[in-house]
Protein backbone atom coordinates (compact mmCIF):
# COMPACT_ATOMS: atom_id res chain seq x y z
CA UNK A 1 0.00 0.00 0.00
CA UNK A 2 1.66 3.48 -0.73
CA UNK A 3 1.96 5.91 2.48
CA UNK A 4 -0.12 9.20 1.79
CA UNK A 5 2.57 12.12 1.08
CA UNK A 6 2.98 14.90 3.69
CA UNK A 7 0.45 16.98 2.46
CA UNK A 8 -2.32 15.03 2.15
CA UNK A 9 -1.53 13.64 6.04
CA UNK A 10 -1.29 17.06 7.02
CA UNK A 11 -4.71 18.10 5.39
CA UNK A 12 -6.23 15.08 6.92
CA UNK A 13 -5.30 15.43 10.35
CA UNK A 14 -5.59 19.21 10.22
CA UNK A 15 -9.57 18.59 9.40
CA UNK A 16 -9.83 15.71 12.21
CA UNK A 17 -8.11 18.64 14.39
CA UNK A 18 -10.66 21.18 13.73
CA UNK A 19 -13.63 18.20 13.52
CA UNK A 20 -12.98 17.30 17.22
CA UNK A 21 -12.82 21.11 18.00
CA UNK A 22 -15.74 21.73 16.48
CA UNK A 23 -17.77 18.38 18.15
CA UNK A 24 -17.30 19.90 21.11
CA UNK A 25 -17.05 23.47 21.01
CA UNK A 26 -15.93 23.80 24.36
CA UNK A 27 -12.41 24.96 24.13
CA UNK A 28 -12.99 28.16 22.21
CA UNK A 29 -15.55 28.84 23.86
CA UNK A 30 -13.81 28.66 27.19
CA UNK A 31 -11.18 30.75 25.05
CA UNK A 32 -13.57 33.89 23.77
CA UNK A 33 -14.51 34.32 27.67
CA UNK A 34 -10.91 33.92 28.89
CA UNK A 35 -10.00 36.63 26.12
CA UNK A 36 -12.66 38.90 26.74
CA UNK A 37 -12.14 38.78 30.61
CA UNK A 38 -8.53 40.07 30.07
CA UNK A 39 -8.89 42.65 27.93
CA UNK A 40 -11.54 44.17 30.44
CA UNK A 41 -9.14 42.89 32.94
CA UNK A 42 -6.87 45.73 31.21
CA UNK A 43 -8.93 47.69 30.97
CA UNK A 44 -10.03 48.00 34.89
CA UNK A 45 -6.26 47.53 35.75
CA UNK A 46 -5.45 51.01 34.00
CA UNK A 47 -8.17 53.19 34.82
CA UNK A 48 -10.68 54.90 32.79
CA UNK A 49 -8.06 57.00 30.47
CA UNK A 50 -9.33 56.65 27.13
CA UNK A 51 -6.46 58.31 25.10
CA UNK A 52 -4.08 55.52 26.86
CA UNK A 53 -6.20 52.15 26.93
CA UNK A 54 -6.17 53.84 22.84
CA UNK A 55 -2.98 54.02 22.21
CA UNK A 56 -2.31 50.55 24.07
CA UNK A 57 -4.99 48.96 22.27
CA UNK A 58 -2.59 46.64 19.87
CA UNK A 59 -0.59 45.33 22.72
CA UNK A 60 -3.91 44.27 24.88
CA UNK A 61 -4.54 42.72 21.61
CA UNK A 62 -1.51 40.16 21.14
CA UNK A 63 -1.39 39.89 25.22
CA UNK A 64 -4.97 38.38 25.04
CA UNK A 65 -4.57 36.26 22.53
CA UNK A 66 -1.04 35.07 24.21
CA UNK A 67 -2.42 34.56 27.33
CA UNK A 68 -5.18 32.58 25.45
CA UNK A 69 -3.12 30.73 23.64
CA UNK A 70 -1.12 28.88 26.71
CA UNK A 71 -4.75 27.19 27.23
CA UNK A 72 -5.43 26.43 23.95
CA UNK A 73 -2.18 24.71 23.38
CA UNK A 74 -2.49 22.70 26.74
CA UNK A 75 -5.75 21.43 25.65
CA UNK A 76 -4.98 20.71 22.19
CA UNK A 77 -2.42 18.25 24.05
CA UNK A 78 -4.63 16.97 26.40
CA UNK A 79 -6.90 15.75 23.41
CA UNK A 80 -4.54 13.82 22.13
CA UNK A 81 -3.28 12.31 25.76
CA UNK A 82 -6.01 10.82 26.56
CA UNK A 83 -6.94 7.67 25.33
CA UNK A 84 -3.51 7.75 24.08
CA UNK A 85 -4.58 8.93 20.68
CA UNK A 86 -1.07 10.42 19.80
CA UNK A 87 0.81 6.96 20.46
CA UNK A 88 -2.04 5.52 17.75
CA UNK A 89 -1.60 8.39 15.37
CA UNK A 90 2.31 7.71 15.42
CA UNK A 91 1.31 3.47 14.73
CA UNK A 92 -0.88 4.36 11.81
CA UNK A 93 1.98 5.15 11.11
CA UNK A 94 2.11 9.12 10.08
CA UNK A 95 4.70 11.41 9.61
CA UNK A 96 5.26 13.19 12.75
CA UNK A 97 6.19 16.06 10.64
CA UNK A 98 2.13 16.09 9.79
CA UNK A 99 1.46 15.85 12.87
CA UNK A 100 3.17 19.16 13.89
CA UNK A 101 1.85 20.93 10.80
CA UNK A 102 -1.49 20.10 11.39
CA UNK A 103 -1.63 20.43 14.90
CA UNK A 104 0.46 23.81 14.61
CA UNK A 105 -2.03 24.75 11.63
CA UNK A 106 -5.30 23.67 13.49
CA UNK A 107 -3.94 25.92 16.99
CA UNK A 108 -3.29 29.62 14.40
CA UNK A 109 -6.86 28.61 13.16
CA UNK A 110 -8.20 28.86 16.35
CA UNK A 111 -5.90 31.68 17.76
CA UNK A 112 -6.91 33.87 14.06
CA UNK A 113 -10.58 32.97 14.92
CA UNK A 114 -10.38 34.33 18.62
CA UNK A 115 -8.43 37.42 17.14
CA UNK A 116 -11.08 37.94 14.70
CA UNK A 117 -13.97 37.95 17.57
CA UNK A 118 -11.51 40.54 19.40
CA UNK A 119 -10.95 43.48 17.57
CA UNK A 120 -14.76 44.58 17.17
CA UNK A 121 -14.40 44.18 20.81
CA UNK A 122 -11.52 46.63 20.90
CA UNK A 123 -13.56 48.62 18.75
CA UNK A 124 -16.55 49.10 21.12
CA UNK A 125 -14.88 48.29 24.19
CA UNK A 126 -11.71 50.78 23.47
CA UNK A 127 -13.16 53.33 20.81
CA UNK A 128 -10.12 52.41 18.68
CA UNK A 129 -10.29 53.06 14.69
CA UNK A 130 -9.09 50.61 12.03
CA UNK A 131 -6.76 53.49 10.03
CA UNK A 132 -5.24 51.01 7.67
CA UNK A 133 -7.19 49.15 5.47
CA UNK A 134 -8.54 45.88 7.17
CA UNK A 135 -6.50 42.82 5.03
CA UNK A 136 -3.36 44.41 6.19
CA UNK A 137 -4.43 43.83 9.55
CA UNK A 138 -5.99 40.57 9.25
CA UNK A 139 -2.60 39.57 7.60
CA UNK A 140 -1.30 40.69 10.42
CA UNK A 141 -3.34 38.67 12.61
CA UNK A 142 -2.44 35.36 10.49
CA UNK A 143 1.05 35.47 10.96
CA UNK A 144 1.13 36.89 14.12
CA UNK A 145 -0.78 33.64 15.32
CA UNK A 146 0.94 31.33 13.13
CA UNK A 147 4.13 32.83 14.92
CA UNK A 148 2.59 31.88 18.30
CA UNK A 149 1.64 28.32 17.25
CA UNK A 150 4.44 26.67 15.59
CA UNK A 151 6.89 27.06 19.18
CA UNK A 152 3.56 26.78 21.06
CA UNK A 153 3.14 23.20 19.22
CA UNK A 154 6.48 22.22 19.58
CA UNK A 155 6.63 23.42 23.39
CA UNK A 156 3.22 22.11 24.10
CA UNK A 157 4.03 18.39 23.12
CA UNK A 158 6.92 18.46 25.29
CA UNK A 159 5.19 20.08 28.36
CA UNK A 160 2.15 17.80 28.07
CA UNK A 161 4.25 14.84 29.20
CA UNK A 162 6.30 16.62 31.78
CA UNK A 163 5.65 17.78 35.43
CA UNK A 164 4.31 20.78 36.43
CA UNK A 165 2.67 21.43 32.45
CA UNK A 166 0.69 24.54 32.69
CA UNK A 167 4.13 25.99 34.39
CA UNK A 168 6.58 24.72 32.35
CA UNK A 169 4.61 25.85 28.96
CA UNK A 170 4.38 29.99 29.33
CA UNK A 171 8.11 29.71 31.05
CA UNK A 172 9.37 28.01 28.02
CA UNK A 173 7.03 29.82 25.13
CA UNK A 174 7.15 33.31 26.05
CA UNK A 175 10.85 34.25 25.99
CA UNK A 176 10.45 33.01 23.04
CA UNK A 177 7.95 34.38 21.40
CA UNK A 178 8.96 38.21 22.70
CA UNK A 179 10.22 39.39 19.16
CA UNK A 180 6.56 38.25 17.32
CA UNK A 181 4.84 39.72 20.27
CA UNK A 182 6.52 43.12 19.48
CA UNK A 183 6.41 42.86 16.13
CA UNK A 184 2.69 41.89 15.89
CA UNK A 185 1.80 44.46 18.74
CA UNK A 186 3.39 47.37 16.81
CA UNK A 187 2.15 46.32 14.29
CA UNK A 188 -1.28 46.51 15.42
CA UNK A 189 -0.96 49.70 17.02
CA UNK A 190 0.51 50.99 13.68
CA UNK A 191 -2.95 49.82 11.71
CA UNK A 192 -4.85 51.82 14.51
CA UNK A 193 -3.59 54.36 14.79
CA UNK A 194 -2.14 55.61 11.35
CA UNK A 195 1.36 54.74 9.98
CA UNK A 196 2.77 58.00 8.76
CA UNK A 197 6.68 56.62 8.22
CA UNK A 198 5.23 53.38 6.74
CA UNK A 199 6.87 51.00 9.04
CA UNK A 200 4.29 48.81 9.06
CA UNK A 201 5.80 46.79 6.10
CA UNK A 202 9.22 46.00 8.52
CA UNK A 203 7.03 44.86 11.79
CA UNK A 204 5.19 42.28 9.22
CA UNK A 205 8.61 41.21 7.54
CA UNK A 206 10.26 40.68 10.76
CA UNK A 207 7.02 38.51 11.35
CA UNK A 208 7.30 36.47 8.75
CA UNK A 209 11.20 35.91 9.25
CA UNK A 210 10.16 34.31 11.97
CA UNK A 211 7.55 32.45 11.31
CA UNK A 212 9.32 30.64 8.28
CA UNK A 213 12.36 30.09 10.78
CA UNK A 214 10.13 28.61 13.81
CA UNK A 215 7.86 26.49 11.21
CA UNK A 216 11.30 24.96 9.98
CA UNK A 217 12.74 24.68 12.87
CA UNK A 218 9.21 22.82 14.51
CA UNK A 219 8.63 20.38 11.24
CA UNK A 220 12.82 19.53 11.45
CA UNK A 221 12.44 19.01 15.78
CA UNK A 222 8.75 17.64 16.38
CA UNK A 223 9.73 14.30 15.34
CA UNK A 224 12.47 14.11 17.96
CA UNK A 225 9.73 15.42 20.35
CA UNK A 226 7.40 12.90 20.05
CA UNK A 227 9.15 9.43 19.65
CA UNK A 228 9.23 7.19 22.52
CA UNK B 1 47.87 8.60 35.78
CA UNK B 2 46.71 7.72 39.51
CA UNK B 3 44.16 9.35 41.31
CA UNK B 4 45.88 11.13 43.52
CA UNK B 5 48.19 12.81 41.22
CA UNK B 6 45.11 14.27 39.15
CA UNK B 7 43.75 15.61 42.35
CA UNK B 8 47.31 17.60 42.61
CA UNK B 9 47.21 18.40 38.42
CA UNK B 10 43.85 19.84 39.19
CA UNK B 11 44.69 22.19 42.23
CA UNK B 12 48.31 23.25 40.23
CA UNK B 13 45.81 24.20 37.50
CA UNK B 14 43.00 25.92 39.81
CA UNK B 15 46.08 27.72 41.97
CA UNK B 16 47.10 28.81 38.95
CA UNK B 17 43.70 30.21 37.10
CA UNK B 18 43.43 32.22 40.59
CA UNK B 19 46.86 34.11 40.05
CA UNK B 20 46.54 34.45 36.80
CA UNK B 21 42.97 35.65 37.14
CA UNK B 22 44.28 38.29 40.42
CA UNK B 23 46.80 39.43 37.96
CA UNK B 24 44.34 40.10 34.98
CA UNK B 25 42.01 42.04 38.25
CA UNK B 26 45.28 44.27 39.00
CA UNK B 27 45.95 44.96 35.96
CA UNK B 28 42.23 46.23 35.16
CA UNK B 29 42.13 48.26 38.36
CA UNK B 30 45.38 49.49 38.76
CA UNK B 31 47.69 49.45 35.83
CA UNK B 32 45.36 50.69 32.79
CA UNK B 33 44.78 54.33 32.60
CA UNK B 34 40.97 55.69 33.34
CA UNK B 35 38.94 56.77 30.56
CA UNK B 36 39.53 59.93 29.71
CA UNK B 37 35.10 60.77 29.38
CA UNK B 38 34.27 58.10 32.00
CA UNK B 39 36.69 58.05 34.43
CA UNK B 40 37.25 54.82 36.36
CA UNK B 41 33.46 53.35 36.16
CA UNK B 42 35.00 52.28 32.48
CA UNK B 43 36.73 49.64 34.45
CA UNK B 44 33.42 47.47 34.32
CA UNK B 45 34.61 47.14 30.99
CA UNK B 46 37.45 44.55 31.87
CA UNK B 47 34.63 41.89 33.59
CA UNK B 48 31.41 42.94 31.32
CA UNK B 49 33.05 42.39 28.45
CA UNK B 50 34.71 38.83 28.99
CA UNK B 51 31.48 38.03 31.14
CA UNK B 52 29.06 38.30 28.43
CA UNK B 53 31.96 36.95 25.50
CA UNK B 54 31.96 33.79 27.79
CA UNK B 55 27.66 33.69 28.06
CA UNK B 56 28.00 34.03 24.12
CA UNK B 57 30.86 31.17 23.99
CA UNK B 58 28.63 29.05 26.70
CA UNK B 59 25.46 29.31 24.38
CA UNK B 60 27.25 28.42 21.13
CA UNK B 61 28.47 25.14 23.18
CA UNK B 62 25.02 24.38 24.32
CA UNK B 63 23.82 24.63 20.48
CA UNK B 64 26.20 22.34 19.76
CA UNK B 65 26.05 20.11 22.39
CA UNK B 66 22.26 19.72 21.53
CA UNK B 67 22.47 19.13 17.80
CA UNK B 68 24.95 16.42 18.21
CA UNK B 69 23.20 14.99 20.91
CA UNK B 70 20.07 14.69 18.43
CA UNK B 71 22.18 13.07 15.83
CA UNK B 72 23.97 10.47 18.20
CA UNK B 73 22.47 9.85 21.76
CA UNK B 74 25.65 10.16 24.78
CA UNK B 75 25.43 11.03 27.88
CA UNK B 76 28.59 13.20 27.67
CA UNK B 77 26.77 15.75 25.26
CA UNK B 78 23.67 15.89 27.33
CA UNK B 79 25.91 16.42 30.41
CA UNK B 80 28.33 19.19 28.46
CA UNK B 81 24.99 21.02 27.45
CA UNK B 82 23.09 21.23 30.87
CA UNK B 83 26.69 22.78 32.39
CA UNK B 84 27.06 25.11 29.49
CA UNK B 85 23.45 26.35 29.71
CA UNK B 86 23.50 26.80 33.91
CA UNK B 87 27.32 28.69 32.85
CA UNK B 88 25.62 30.82 30.29
CA UNK B 89 22.84 32.35 32.50
CA UNK B 90 25.20 32.94 35.44
CA UNK B 91 28.06 34.52 33.48
CA UNK B 92 25.12 36.51 31.39
CA UNK B 93 23.17 37.51 34.30
CA UNK B 94 26.36 38.57 35.87
CA UNK B 95 27.64 40.71 33.01
CA UNK B 96 24.30 42.02 32.61
CA UNK B 97 24.57 43.35 35.76
CA UNK B 98 27.32 44.80 35.40
CA UNK B 99 26.27 46.36 32.09
CA UNK B 100 23.99 47.86 33.97
CA UNK B 101 25.90 49.47 36.97
CA UNK B 102 28.11 51.19 34.29
CA UNK B 103 25.28 52.53 32.13
CA UNK B 104 23.38 54.20 34.96
CA UNK B 105 26.48 57.01 35.34
CA UNK B 106 27.39 56.55 31.61
CA UNK B 107 23.87 56.41 29.48
CA UNK B 108 21.60 57.88 32.76
CA UNK B 109 19.29 54.50 33.12
CA UNK B 110 20.26 51.12 34.45
CA UNK B 111 18.42 49.52 31.41
CA UNK B 112 17.36 50.37 28.43
CA UNK B 113 14.84 48.76 25.71
CA UNK B 114 17.72 48.48 23.39
CA UNK B 115 18.25 45.81 20.80
CA UNK B 116 21.49 44.24 22.00
CA UNK B 117 20.10 44.61 26.00
CA UNK B 118 16.71 43.31 24.89
CA UNK B 119 18.09 40.31 22.88
CA UNK B 120 20.26 39.37 25.83
CA UNK B 121 17.65 39.70 28.27
CA UNK B 122 15.30 37.21 26.06
CA UNK B 123 18.41 34.33 26.20
CA UNK B 124 18.39 34.72 29.85
CA UNK B 125 14.70 34.39 30.37
CA UNK B 126 14.71 31.43 27.92
CA UNK B 127 17.77 30.02 29.22
CA UNK B 128 16.36 30.01 33.02
CA UNK B 129 13.12 27.91 31.59
CA UNK B 130 15.46 25.57 29.52
CA UNK B 131 16.72 25.14 33.47
CA UNK B 132 12.50 24.67 34.88
CA UNK B 133 12.34 21.99 32.06
CA UNK B 134 15.56 19.97 33.13
CA UNK B 135 14.26 19.72 36.56
CA UNK B 136 10.14 19.23 35.63
CA UNK B 137 11.23 15.87 33.39
CA UNK B 138 12.27 12.38 35.32
CA UNK B 139 13.00 10.35 32.28
CA UNK B 140 16.41 10.73 32.03
CA UNK B 141 16.37 10.11 28.14
CA UNK B 142 13.14 12.63 27.60
CA UNK B 143 15.01 15.01 29.58
CA UNK B 144 18.09 15.08 27.25
CA UNK B 145 16.21 15.15 23.82
CA UNK B 146 13.12 17.87 24.77
CA UNK B 147 16.33 19.54 26.33
CA UNK B 148 18.21 19.76 23.43
CA UNK B 149 15.00 20.76 21.08
CA UNK B 150 14.46 23.33 23.27
CA UNK B 151 18.16 24.66 23.38
CA UNK B 152 18.10 24.22 19.64
CA UNK B 153 15.04 27.13 20.02
CA UNK B 154 16.79 29.45 22.52
CA UNK B 155 20.38 29.73 20.80
CA UNK B 156 18.71 31.27 17.59
CA UNK B 157 19.10 33.88 19.91
CA UNK B 158 22.92 33.96 20.33
CA UNK B 159 23.89 35.14 16.40
CA UNK B 160 20.96 37.97 17.09
CA UNK B 161 23.44 39.23 20.24
CA UNK B 162 26.54 39.31 18.57
CA UNK B 163 24.89 41.13 15.46
CA UNK B 164 22.09 43.13 16.84
CA UNK B 165 24.98 46.32 17.55
CA UNK B 166 25.48 46.45 13.95
CA UNK B 167 22.48 45.83 12.43
CA UNK B 168 20.51 47.85 14.59
CA UNK B 169 23.20 50.40 15.65
CA UNK B 170 21.24 51.30 18.95
CA UNK B 171 22.37 52.60 22.47
CA UNK B 172 24.77 49.86 23.20
CA UNK B 173 28.11 50.66 21.17
CA UNK B 174 29.67 47.98 18.54
CA UNK B 175 32.15 45.73 19.31
CA UNK B 176 36.06 47.33 19.92
CA UNK B 177 39.07 46.09 17.95
CA UNK B 178 42.35 46.48 18.97
CA UNK B 179 43.20 49.34 16.37
CA UNK B 180 40.35 51.78 17.82
CA UNK B 181 41.31 51.33 21.83
CA UNK B 182 44.31 52.62 23.72
CA UNK B 183 47.36 49.83 24.10
CA UNK B 184 47.01 49.80 27.37
CA UNK B 185 43.58 49.24 27.91
CA UNK B 186 43.90 46.46 25.26
CA UNK B 187 46.58 44.89 27.31
CA UNK B 188 44.32 44.83 30.37
CA UNK B 189 41.22 43.78 28.27
CA UNK B 190 43.42 40.44 26.72
CA UNK B 191 44.72 39.81 30.26
CA UNK B 192 40.61 39.73 31.45
CA UNK B 193 39.29 37.58 28.57
CA UNK B 194 42.21 34.98 28.79
CA UNK B 195 41.32 35.09 33.20
CA UNK B 196 37.15 35.13 32.30
CA UNK B 197 37.77 31.71 29.96
CA UNK B 198 40.09 30.04 31.80
CA UNK B 199 37.89 30.52 34.63
CA UNK B 200 35.14 29.38 32.63
CA UNK B 201 37.07 26.02 31.54
CA UNK B 202 37.47 25.50 35.25
CA UNK B 203 33.57 26.28 35.82
CA UNK B 204 32.26 24.16 32.73
CA UNK B 205 34.49 20.86 33.68
CA UNK B 206 33.73 20.89 37.02
CA UNK B 207 29.69 21.38 36.43
CA UNK B 208 30.03 18.64 33.61
CA UNK B 209 31.35 15.87 35.52
CA UNK B 210 28.70 16.85 38.45
CA UNK B 211 26.47 16.77 35.64
CA UNK B 212 27.45 13.74 34.20
CA UNK B 213 28.20 11.87 38.03
CA UNK B 214 24.23 12.53 38.68
CA UNK B 215 23.34 11.19 35.26
CA UNK B 216 25.20 8.30 35.53
CA UNK B 217 23.27 7.52 39.22
CA UNK B 218 20.33 8.11 37.07
CA UNK B 219 20.32 5.54 35.38
CA UNK B 220 22.20 3.04 36.78
CA UNK B 221 20.36 3.39 40.49
CA UNK B 222 16.79 5.33 39.33
CA UNK B 223 15.51 4.92 43.03
CA UNK B 224 17.87 7.15 44.21
CA UNK B 225 17.38 9.92 41.61
CA UNK B 226 16.11 13.38 42.63
CA UNK B 227 12.55 12.73 42.54
CA UNK B 228 12.57 9.10 44.26
CA UNK B 229 10.56 10.28 46.89
CA UNK B 230 7.79 11.78 44.31
CA UNK B 231 7.33 8.72 42.56
CA UNK B 232 7.09 6.74 45.44
CA UNK B 233 4.07 8.91 46.55
CA UNK B 234 2.15 8.84 43.19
Amino acid sequence: MRRPGLLASTWVLFRKDLLVEWRSRSRINALVFFSLATLLLFSFALGPDTALLRRNAGGYLWLALLLSSVLALGESFRVERENAALEGLRLIPVDARAIFLSKGLANAVLLVALGVLLVPVLVALLDVHLVLPWPRLFGLTVLGCLAIAAPGTLYGAIASHARARDVLLPLLLFPVLIPALVAAAKGTALAFEGDPMEQFHSWVSLLASFDILYWGLGVVLFPRVIEE
Amino acid sequence: MDARMRRGLEIVAVLAVACIFGYAAWVGLAVAPPDREMGDVQRIMYAHVPMVQMMLLAGTILFVCSVLYLFRASWKTDALAEASAELALVFGAIGTTLGAIWGRPTWGVFWAWDPRLTTVAILLVALAGYMALRRFVDDPERRAVWAAVTAIVIAVDVPIIYFSVKWWKSLHQVQSNPRTVDPQMVHALRWNITAFFLLFIVFLVARYRIALAARMREITVPEAGPHAREAVAS
